[in-house]
C-alpha cells in the first residue's frame, strides 16, 4: 500500500462529567494511506464523533487527551505530531493538511456571508491572495458540478441542501489538504441529492488522490466508497480491515450484529436483528469484552477477559475471543 | 383486496396558503388503505408522504376531493360516531424528543389518553392496562419503567412509548411517521419486528412513512408501496412487484440511487442519470408530468403536455403514472 499519511497511536481521550471521567476514545490505533477512504461505523454514542474531534484538536473544555500521538506526515516527507502543535502552528494545520465536511449543511455555513466571502476569508487565513482563492474556488465549484458564478456570488439560503453540501465539499478541498474528514456528510439529504454527491466525490477522489475519513452510521454508503472499515464500540476500534473482508468475512461479533441489521434493497426477503440494549455506560464501562452485555455469541470468559488484540492476512485486526464462529455464521448466511 | 377499506382517498387535493401564495402540496390523490395491510409512503422532503399521512389520520382535512372513513364521509357520522373513527387512527411522529410531554411520567403519558376516551374503569384497571401496554411494547419490566420521565429513557425506548400510546385507544390504523428516522439503525429492526407483531395481534393497518426504500422494503414485504412525487402517487402497487421491476423513471432511478450495505452488490450499481438534479419548486410545478424535466426517457410533446394517470402498464403489475408506459410504449433515452 501507498505511504500512511496519518497514524493515529494509542490515543486515548476523555471528557468531565459530574460522575466521573467519560472514556470516549481509548486506545485507538490505525493508519490512514494515501488516497485511502477509511470508513468508521458504529452506533451513536461510540465514540465516532469524539474520535474525529480529537483528531482534529477541537475539542470541549471538559475533554482531556490522556494519551497518544497522531502523526502526520506532509507532502515533502516533513512527519509532525498534531498534539504537539502550537495554537498558532494547528490553524495553519488544520485546513491546509488536514479539512473537513460536517453534517447539517446549514449550520456549517455562516448565514449573512457570501459563499466567495467565505472562500476569500479561509485563502487569507492561509496565505492565498485574493485571486487565487478565486480561481481555486471556481474550478472546484465547476468539479462539483455546481454553477461557479451563481454560487460563488450567493448567500447559503439560495441555495438547495445539495448544492451547500457540495459547496461545503469544495471550501473543504480549497487548499488541497491531504486529508478529509467527513462526519455523516449525506444524512440530512434526500436520496438522488445523496446519490450525486456520491458521484461528485467518487470524482473528486480520484482525480485529487486525497484520503477521506469517513464516519458514518450507514453501512450501504461505508461499502460504497471505503477500502477500508473500522467499527467502533465504546470508544474503541474493535474491528479494522478492507471493506470486502470487514463485510464478507468478519471476525467481531459487534460488526456482524451491525450487518445483521442492515437491510438490503435489492435483496428479497431477509432476516434482520436488532441488537439489545445500548451501548454501555463509558464511565463505568463493563468488565472483559465491552460489547459482552449485548452480544448474543458471549460466554462466560467474555464477562472477565479483554479479547486480545489478533491481526489477520496481515491487515485485518479484531478483538474478539469468538472470532471464528463470527466468520463462519456471516459466511454461511452470505452462502444462503 | 375486495375489502371494505378502512380509508379511502377519492382525488384528493390538499394546499397551504403562505404569504398569500397559494402552495399545492397534494394533487389528485387516489388512495385506500385496507384493514391489516402494510402500505409504504415513500419518496423524497416536499413529495407530501407526511400531509397524505395525516389527512389518512383524519388530522387534516382535504381542500378538495373525497375522503372516506369505513366507506362514509366524515360529515355522515354524528360526533359520537366521529369521535371514534377518529380514535381508530392514531399517528406515531418521527421525532420521541418532541412528541412525549417532558414534564410527565411515562405513567401519565399513557394514562391520559386512556382515561379521557374512558377505556378503563378505577385505578386498579388503569394501572393494570398501562402495564399491559408497556409489555406490549417490550419496557418491561413495566414497573421501571411506569415513573420515569422521557428524557430518562433513550430514543428508542421513547418511540415505544409513542407507540404504546397510539395502541391506548384501541385503533385500527397507525400511520408511523417516519417513526424510526431517528433511532440507530442498530435497534430499528427491533421496532418494526414489534410493529409487525402488534398488527398480527390487533388486526392494525399500518401506513409507515418513509424515505428509506431499504426500509420500506424490508418493513412491507408482504403489503404495498406507493412513491410519490411532487404532491402525486407516480407509481404505486405490490413492495415486491416494485422492487423487482419497477415501472416509473422516478421509482427506477431512486431504486438505482440507493446504495446497497453489500460493497460488490452497490458497487455493481448503476445509477441511471437523470437530466437534472434540481427538484421544481412546490409553487412551480412543471406542466404534464411533473418529473419531464428531470426524467432520462422524456418524451416532448407527450409528458410536458397531458397529466398521466395511474393505470397498470402492459408488463408490469402495479399502477403506474407515465403516459408513454401506459399506452404500451417503450422507453427510450431522451435525444437518442
Amino acid at each position: 500500500m501507498s505511504n500512511v499519511v496519518l497514524s493515529v497511536k494509542n490515543l486515548s481521550m476523555s471528557y468531565l462529567a459530574a460522575r466521573g471521567r467519560v472514556r470516549a476514545v481509548n486506545n485507538v490505533s490505525f493508519d490512514l494511506h494515501a488516497g485511502e477512504t477509511l470508513a468508521i461505523i458504529g452506533e451513536s454514542g461510540c465514540g465516532k464523533s469524539s474520535l474525529n474531534l480529537t483528531l482534529i484538536r477541537q475539542l470541549p473544555t471538559s475533554a482531556k487527551i490522556e494519551s497518544g500521538q497522531l502523526l502526520y506526515t506532509k507532502r515533502d516527507g516533513q512527519q509532525l505530531d498534531i498534539l504537539q502543535l502550537s495554537k498558532k502552528g494547528l490553524q495553519k494545520f488544520l485546513w491546509s493538511e488536514i479539512s473537513m465536511v460536517f453534517q447539517g449543511a446549514l449550520n456549517a455555513l455562516n448565514p449573512v456571508i457570501r459563499i466567495s466571502d467565505m472562500v476569500y476569508d479561509t485563502g487569507k487565513a492561509h496565505g492565498l491572495s485574493k485571486a487565487e482563492s478565486r480561481k481555486q474556488a471556481l474550478d472546484l465549484f465547476e468539479k462539483v458540478r455546481l454553477d461557479p458564478m451563481r454560487v460563488f456570488r450567493a448567500y447559503p439560503h439560495e441555495l438547495s441542501g445539495g448544492m451547500r453540501q457540495r459547496v461545503l465539499l469544495a471550501l473543504a478541498l480549497l487548499l488541497r489538504p491531504q486529508v478529509v474528514i467527513m462526519d455523516e456528510p449525506t444524512t440530512a439529504v434526500d436520496i438522488l441529492t445523496q446519490r450525486s454527491i456520491l458521484e461528485v466525490l467518487k470524482e473528486l477522489r480520484r482525480e485529487l488522490n486525497f484520503s477521506i475519513l469517513f464516519i458514518s452510521h450507514d453501512l450501504a454508503i461505508a461499502a460504497e466508497i471505503a477500502d477500508t472499515i473500522a467499527t467502533m464500540y465504546a470508544g474503541e476500534i474493535v474491528e479494522i480491515g478492507p471493506v470486502y473482508e470487514v463485510f464478507y468475512h468478519p471476525r467481531h461479533a459487534y460488526t456482524l450484529s451491525l450487518l445483521d441489521a442492515a437491510p438490503r434493497l435489492s435483496v428479497g426477503a431477509e432476516e434482520l436483528h436488532s441488537i439489545p440494549g445500548s451501548p454501555p455506560d463509558l464511565i463505568e464501562p463493563p468488565a472483559g469484552c465491552k460489547f459482552h452485555e449485548r452480544c448474543r455469541l458471549a460466554t462466560d470468559i467474555c464477562a472477565h477477559t479483554v479479547p486480545p488484540i489478533e491481526i489477520f492476512n496481515g491487515n485485518h485486526r479484531v478483538s474478539c475471543h469468538h472470532h471464528q464462529i463470527v466468520r463462519k455464521e456471516r459466511e454461511e448466511v452470505i452462502q444462503s | 383486496m375486495s375489502q371494505q377499506p378502512l380509508v379511502e382517498l377519492h382525488g384528493v387535493y390538499r394546499s397551504f396558503e403562505k404569504e398569500r401564495v397559494r402552495i399545492p402540496v397534494l394533487q389528485d390523490i387516489h388512495l385506500n388503505v385496507y384493514p391489516n395491510e402494510v402500505l409504504c409512503l415513500v419518496g423524497e422532503s416536499g413529495c407530501g408522504k407526511t400531509t397524505t399521512g395525516k389527512i389518512i389520520a383524519s388530522l387534516l382535512d382535504a381542500s378538495e376531493g373525497e375522503v372516506l372513513y369505513n366507506g362514509r364521509r366524515m360529515a355522515e357520522y354524528d360526533r359520537k360516531e366521529r369521535s371514534l373513527i377518529r380514535r381508530q387512527m392514531q399517528l406515531v411522529h418521527q421525532d420521541p424528543f418532541a412528541s412525549l410531554n417532558p414534564a410527565h411520567t411515562i405513567g401519565q403519558i399513557l394514562g391520559y389518553p386512556l382515561k379521557r376516551h374512558k377505556m378503563v374503569n378505577g385505578r386498579a384497571e388503569l394501572r393494570r392496562r398501562i402495564w399491559e401496554l408497556l409489555t406490549l411494547v417490550d419496557l418491561t419490566p413495566p414497573g421501571d419503567i411506569v415513573n420515569k420521565f422521557p428524557h430518562q429513557l433513550s430514543g428508542g425506548q421513547r418511540q415505544r412509548v409513542s407507540i404504546a400510546r397510539a395502541l391506548t385507544v384501541n385503533p385500527k390504523l397507525i400511520v408511523a411517521d417516519e417513526a424510526v428516522s431517528m433511532v440507530d439503525v442498530s435497534i430499528r429492526i427491533g421496532i418494526l419486528k414489534m410493529l409487525h407483531n402488534l398488527r398480527d395481534m390487533f388486526n392494525l393497518a399500518i401506513v409507515f412513512i418513509t424515505h428509506d426504500l431499504a426500509l420500506a422494503k424490508y418493513f412491507a414485504w408482504e403489503g404495498r408501496i406507493a412513491v410519490m412525487y411532487l404532491g402525486r402517487i407516480v407509481e404505486i402497487g405490490r413492495t415486491q412487484d416494485i422492487i423487482a421491476n419497477p415501472a416509473h423513471p422516478y421509482t427506477r432511478a431512486l431504486l438505482s440511487a440507493v446504495p446497497e450495505a453489500d460493497p460488490n452488490l452497490t458497487r455493481k450499481k448503476q445509477p441511471i442519470p437523470l437530466r437534472s438534479d434540481e427538484i421544481p419548486r412546490l409553487t412551480a410545478i412543471p406542466p404534464g408530468c411533473a418529473f419531464h424535466p428531470r426524467c432520462p426517457f422524456y418524451q416532448p410533446g407527450v409528458c410536458d403536455v397531458s397529466v398521466p394517470r395511474l393505470a397498470q402498464a402492459p408488463g408490469y403489475a402495479q399502477d403506474t403514472a407515465c403516459i408513454p408506459l401506459t399506452t404500451g410504449e417503450q422507453l427510450v433515452p431522451y435525444g437518442t
